[in-house]
């Protein structure tokens, strides 16, 4: 078990440092380079020299990488002259808005993709589990930000039952103070992953009913739904844990679009602001953090799966 | 306690029918068309890929069903403009926002381009950077794969990391990233979505590869002094072919939903050039004014497209059994 949680920790760390040379690479594609990206287009030759020499981007290239991941280390990733804030202020106040948006729509889609699962595999091939595989397909289909203008449509639009704009205001707190502007966006990032979760739970729950405790639960005569929420439920349900680490870059693209299109005030909403305005300082900070956070991500649901389920191998 | 012990049957590796992976779940529960794969889905000869293709949709009614609105969704897109003719780039502001009508059967935009023929130019786009960016995206993720599987080691330790690195920044982040650095042409774009969608491949392949690299004919090749690029193209890919083929197919639906992505964020194909997306885009501005017209057509054309890949790429991967995880 300790060999193995070394092996991921180390494993991780060199994904860390590959996430943070691909954006390195990308701060060196912009023509002009990390100057280029920090002064904008019009800057004049001798302005990207100033900003070169002061920043020790005219030194090596591997000697630039260890300025730039020096500079990550402490805090400092970079400067958007955009907004005149540190892009660490910036990802301070927008980040947890997206963890709260990203986190309410994991629980969703889990707490409706799980229980559908379950019930396609113990009627599996009969009318419901078509229906609800039919349903699970429509939505891999159907991009994000349309299903999330249908909502619109008919919820605040046709309805008028919720609001079509998400909650607005600063800070975390701001979002929670109207919860019914919440339920559009969550419900439609939700969508995102309720698919996945609900057709790994069929092939989990299906593979599990074949299995030889499964016949001898039945056989001491347990009633089916003790079987199923006592034994299918728990074995079939763990692996998820693992998904969830895996989905999380689809999940966070998805909120990119999801907040720009109900003008949620998250860290999708300002990196898709800075696109628009070519902020490379802020794109290539959220970048870097992003990808650090993924990388966290799975490895903590790999690590979590791990002390769960004693199933696991540890190779 | 009795104890059976399980014998390898042969060609033991595949799984019990209807006993699936994530998202290998056939739609209908349509049964593994036929079997006719020795040796755990191994396939030998491009004839056979072609003929077990073949039995694939004579077989199964949706992929067939697929096949077919693929062939309606191309014909309708190139073949439509020279039937029906409307004008794409210079505005019309006298008829700006009509609901659907015998002159504009799917009504107007907002600044007066014809919808449906609006739908046809812009599924140029989406269906040219689809099939682009899914084939360029398998093209290079199954030489990665095979190359980083076939040699192993640390070889294949450092390229996985790298398929890693890149898997863990968000596709939507990386696209925008380029998106603003490269200037904005087809190709371009093409290049965009591929970046971000060979990932699954290389995956795939590298796993295939590694299982391949110590079959007998390979260790004979070896033996016989086969240099191992030409073990690589010969033995390696002609093996992996069935993954690929399968892969490409769910990769050009994945490719449009990103390039519709992409445009809705107005970061698209530029003006005036359009996509699906960058329609839905303008749609939502009319939300409120009940324009449905804006809202349904290209929502419609991204679903019934993506489907239609989806229902074919997943009818080939139960014929080849081949366990892919979708993303």
């Amino acid at each position: 078990m300790l060999a193995y949680i070394v092996r991921r920790l180390i494993q991780a760390l060199i994904v860390v440092i590959g996430v943070t040379l691909v954006v390195f690479l990308l701060i060196h594609l912009l023509p002009g380079g990390p100057a280029r990206a920090a002064l904008g287009a019009r800057a004049t030759k001798a302005e990207i020299h100033n900003f070169n020499v002061a920043n020790g981007y005219n030194r090596a290239i591997p000697v630039q990488y260890g300025l730039y991941i020096w500079r990550l280390l402490h805090g400092n990733l970079g400067y958007s002259y955009k907004y005149n804030q540190t892009v660490l202020s910036l990802l301070e106040t927008n980040l947890p808005k997206t963890a709260v948006l990203v986190g309410l729509a994991y629980a969703l889609s889990l707490v409706v993709g799980v229980p559908l699962g379950l019930y396609q595999a113990v009627r599996r091939n009969k009318f419901g589990d078509h229906a609800v595989t039919a349903f699970a397909f429509a939505g891999y289909a159907m991009p994000n930000f349309w299903a999330g203008m249908l909502l619109i449509l008919a919820f605040a639009v046709g309805l008028h039952l919720l609001p079509a704009e998400a909650p607005q205001g600063a800070t975390v707190g701001a979002i929670f103070t109207d919860p019914r502007a919440l339920v559009l966006p969550v419900v439609t990032l939700a969508l995102v992953n309720f698919a996945q979760f609900s057709r790994f739970m069929r092939s989990s729950a299906i593979e599990n009913l074949v299995q030889d405790y499964m016949r001898t639960a039945r056989a001491k005569g347990i009633s089916t739904g003790r079987v199923i929420f006592r034994h299918l439920l728990p074995n079939s349900v763990t692996p998820i844990i693992t998904l969830i680490g895996l989905t999380l870059p689809i999940v966070l693209s998805g909120a990119i679009v999801i907040e720009a299109v109900f003008n949620y005030p998250g860290m999708g909403l300002l990196f898709w602001n800075a696109a628009l305005k070519q902020d490379y300082p802020l794109m290539m900070g959220v970048t870097v953090v992003v990808g650090v956070a993924t990388v966290v991500g799975s490895l903590l649901a790999d690590l979590l799966y791990a002390a769960i389920d004693p199933r696991v191998r540890y190779d | 306690m009795t104890d059976i012990v399980q014998t390898p049957t042969p060609g033991g590796v595949s799984a019990a029918p209807g006993a699936t992976t994530v998202a290998g779940a056939p739609l209908a529960g349509a049964p593994l068309a036929g079997a006719p794969l020795a040796e755990g889905g191994e396939i030998t000869s491009s004839a056979s890929l072609l003929r077990l293709f073949v039995s694939v949709f004579a077989e199964n009614r949706l992929a067939i069903v697929g096949l077919v609105t693929i062939v309606l969704m191309v014909l309708f897109c190139y073949l439509g403009p020279v039937i029906y003719h409307t004008t794409q780039v210079h505005t019309a502001l006298l008829t700006a926002n009509l609901p659907p009508s015998n002159a504009h059967p799917l009504g107007t935009t907002s600044v007066g381009y014809d919808v449906l023929g609006r739908l046809m130019v812009g599924g140029q786009v989406s269906l040219e950077v689809g099939l682009g960016a899914a084939l360029l995206s398998s093209l290079f993720g199954a030489a990665w794969g095979a190359v980083s599987g076939f040699f192993g080691r640390w070889t294949d330790s450092l390229m996985m990391r790298i398929v890693d690195s890149i898997y863990a920044i968000p596709p939507l982040l990386l696209m925008l990233l380029m998106v603003t650095i490269f200037s904005p042409t087809t190709f371009m774009f093409i290049v965009v979505v591929a970046i971000v969608s060979w990932l699954p491949t290389a995956r795939l392949v590298r796993g295939e590869s590694l299982s391949v690299r110590t079959r007998e004919y390979v260790e004979a090749a070896r033996g016989a002094g086969v240099t191992r690029g030409k073990i690589i193209v010969r033995h390696i890919i002609p093996n992996v072919m069935g993954t690929i083929v399968v892969q490409t197919t769910l990769q050009v639906a994945n490719a449009i939903l990103l390039l519709a992505a992409l445009s809705y964020l107005g970061l698209g194909p530029p003006p005036p050039a359009t996509s699906w997306g960058a329609m839905l885009n303008n749609g939502l501005n009319f939300i409120y004014d009940g324009y449905w017209w804006l809202i349904y057509p290209a929502g419609f054309a991204i679903v019934v497209v993506v489907l239609a890949f989806n229902f074919v790429g997943d009818a080939l991967r139960d014929a080849l059994d081949v366990r892919l995880q979708r993303h």
